[in-house]
């Protein structure tokens, strides 16, 4: 068999995915200023509106979902009888 | 032309039927060659109605094309043929022949142009997919299915009644648009929507989805929901109620999808989210939202058949399909990870791939239409597909802890599906046009702006973002083995206790009800049998007397009679002369 892939084990490729990924959030956010994000709500224009908003949407969704798991969990076998 | 006068269902569903026949390398290369041939004769139709018959007096059309019906016949035999790649070396006629089934009535589905054949089909569609969830063999599956079916049938009897209904009043079988109006539309537009796993009709496919083989669960993903989206953009475009139940749609299946455990779960929920964005476009009903809802679908049923066929090879090769008990398996699967990885960041809508082509033309007209509250929903439930299809689907299984397993790669042909499905998603979202040009409605947009790449990127990289600190925190949802609650428990509890309670009450009634019953027909049968003893006994004796019997042999003929007559083993003779008998003395006494 193959040898296999271990590239993702290795805590300093980790961390280079880190400071790409970091990197990149960064050239989108700057490349918004040279882009006309004119659209057809005006909150659109706002400086940073997309990066804000997935940011909230996104932890929202998690906190809310931890909330519900609260009340919908049940055991693995709640059905079998 | 010759091939305008086949029907493309039958050319399936007709050669479904020689499977079993065949053998090895000859029945892959048949079963393969089926969506060929479906494809040359669709390419070669015109736009009309062809393949019409008349029956009691109203026309059917087994075959309308036009720009609508065209680009969905497409996919769906695009589909099949993928599908079918997929499931080649699968050693199982069942799967074979209900997959064909299956993916034909689709097609005559979306192909009818009157009501009669397109309910036909409806049903072939629901039985022979329930057989693709009966694959599997296992209890949990037949289950599934069971419920499965009686959801469909469920639904396709308010289909019926509202085809019947609309035929009364319409005096036609032939449909186009139709319209929330009266109660024929509403029965219509609630066999259809459930299909559609509108909520709240949707239960069923979280149910039944999962349960299906790693092979069969991808053709389940791709027909019946979007068939129904078809019929919908035909019969119901710009419906208020859609962009509600879409809003609804989009939204709530996040939630699950974030906290299921089954990684074909979570996806089933995904459909159900994605689905959701195409009723909103429907609901919108402009041309860019119809034409948008059209890509979507599309897109959609390649880019989620690829996440299913990942998910199925996982399953196929490792046993295992939960969060909890897979992870680390880039280590030895490195090209299904890559490919899950094309149909994350297809459902994702990042740009130069599939969904961002498609996705956004529903989000533009949202805007474009100034709904602002449902485009800011729309937009969040695009950070929500990122965090669930996009993020958790191969996070968990690919990366994340690692399980130890070290499941080699599926075999090629499944590989080949796979590769060939991100191709197309890839390739959809840099050369978008050939798409474009199948809509039904003359396209002018633009998905690629500064402002809409810009836009998008921001919003899915920040939220990738936040999972990274979440998930380095801590804090994100944890992986447990779980159940959630979902609307099927109100047919698998509450439906249960109801089921109970009924026998409780209504079996005691039945009980109470034979008692008495029972005990008059006793009482009745008592005295009748003691007066005919009586009565017999009576005429005999005097009989005997007369003929001379007496004492022990009197007694002894007389306990014969009596234990005949009360066991009911009394000869016919004897019976008959009796009966005779007290006939005759009833006689000549008159």
């Amino acid at each position: 068999m193959k040898k296999e892939l271990t590239i993702f084990d290795n805590p300093k490729n980790i961390r280079r995915i880190h400071m790409v990924f970091f990197a990149a959030l960064v050239l989108v956010l700057v490349a918004e200023a040279f882009v006309d994000m004119h659209g057809e709500f005006h909150m659109e224009s706002f400086y940073g509106f997309y990066a804000v908003y997935g940011f909230i949407s996104y932890v929202s969704l998690i906190v809310i979902a931890k909330l519900l798991r609260k009340i919908l969990m049940r055991k693995e076998d709640y059905y079998d009888d | 032309m010759m091939t305008n006068s086949i029907p493309t269902a039958f050319i399936l569903i007709v050669g479904a039927a020689f499977i079993p026949f065949l053998r090895g390398n000859i029945l892959r290369a048949y079963m393969l060659a089926l969506p060929v041939m479906v494809l040359v004769v669709l390419i070669n139709m015109p736009q009309g109605n062809f393949q019409t018959f008349e029956f009691l007096g109203y026309d059917l059309i087994l075959g309308r094309v036009d720009k609508l019906s065209r680009v969905f016949a497409l996919v769906f035999t695009l589909m099949t043929f993928l599908g079918i790649l997929f499931a080649l070396k699968v050693e199982d006629n069942l799967q074979h022949i209900s997959a064909l089934v299956y993916t034909g009535s689709t097609l005559g589905v979306v192909m009818a142009g009157d009501f009669l054949s397109l309910y036909l089909f409806w049903e072939i569609m629901a039985v022979s997919s329930t057989f693709l969830i009966l694959a599997s063999r296992t209890r949990a599956s037949r289950d599934a299915a069971f419920r499965y079916i009686m959801v469909h049938l469920a639904g396709g009897l308010s289909l019926l009644a509202g085809i019947v209904l609309y035929v009364h009043e319409t005096h036609t079988l032939a449909f186009g648009f139709i319209g929330l109006n009266s109660l024929s539309s509403w029965l219509i537009f609630i066999g259809v929507a459930l299909n559609a796993a509108a909520i709240p009709l949707h239960a069923w496919l979280p149910d039944a989805y999962p349960m299906g083989t790693p092979t069969s669960t991808v053709f389940l993903s791709a027909f019946t929901t979007k068939s129904a989206v078809y019929l919908l953009i035909r019969t119901f475009p710009g419906t208020e109620l859609l962009m509600v139940i879409g809003a609804v749609m989009v939204t709530v299946p996040i939630f699950y999808a974030v906290l299921e455990n089954d990684i074909r779960r979570v996806l089933s929920y995904s459909l159900m989210n994605q689905v959701g964005f195409m009723l909103v476009g429907i609901g919108i009903g402009t041309e860019l939202a119809l034409n948008g809802v059209v890509a979507h679908a599309f897109c959609h049923i390649l880019y989620k058949a690829l996440l299913f066929m990942a998910a199925g090879s996982v399953l196929q090769m490792t046993g295992k399909i939960k969060c909890t008990e897979i992870g680390g398996l880039y280590k030895t699967m490195p090209l299904t990870c890559l490919f899950c990885l094309v149909g994350s960041a297809s459902i994702s809508a990042f740009p130069l791939f599939s969904g961002f082509v498609s996705k956004s033309m529903i989000v533009s007209a949202s805007a474009k239409e100034q709904i602002f509250l449902l485009w800011l929903v729309l937009q969040f439930a695009s950070t929500g597909v990122v965090d669930h299809a996009g993020i958790k689907v191969p996070f968990f299984t690919f990366f994340g802890h690692d399980s130890g397993i070290r499941a080699k790669e599926p075999p090629l042909n499944m590989l080949l599906a796979m590769g060939a499905t991100a191709f197309l998603c890839v390739g959809l979202g840099v050369y978008y046009q050939p798409l474009y040009n199948l809509l039904p409605f003359a396209v002018n947009y633009e998905p690629y702006t500064g402002a809409h790449v810009v836009g998008q990127l921001q919003l899915l990289m920040f939220g990738a973002f936040a999972f990274t600190l979440l998930i380095l925190s801590g804090y994100y949802v944890p992986e447990v083995k779980s159940r959630n609650l979902d609307a099927d428990w109100i047919y698998r509890k509450l439906g249960r206790l109801f089921y109970r309670v009924l026998d409780l009450r209504l079996n005691a009634v039945n009980l109470i009800s034979e008692n008495i019953v029972v005990q008059f027909a006793k009482g009745i049968s008592g005295f009748f049998q003691k007066f005919t003893t009586h009565t017999a006994l009576f005429f005999a004796v005097n009989l005997w007397l007369v003929l001379g019997y007496r004492n022990q042999h009197l007694a002894y003929k007389k306990e014969k009679l009596y234990k005949e007559m009360t066991c009911g083993a009394l000869p016919i003779g004897i019976g008959a002369v009796v009966a005779i008998s007290f006939v005759l003395i009833v006689f000549s006494f008159i």
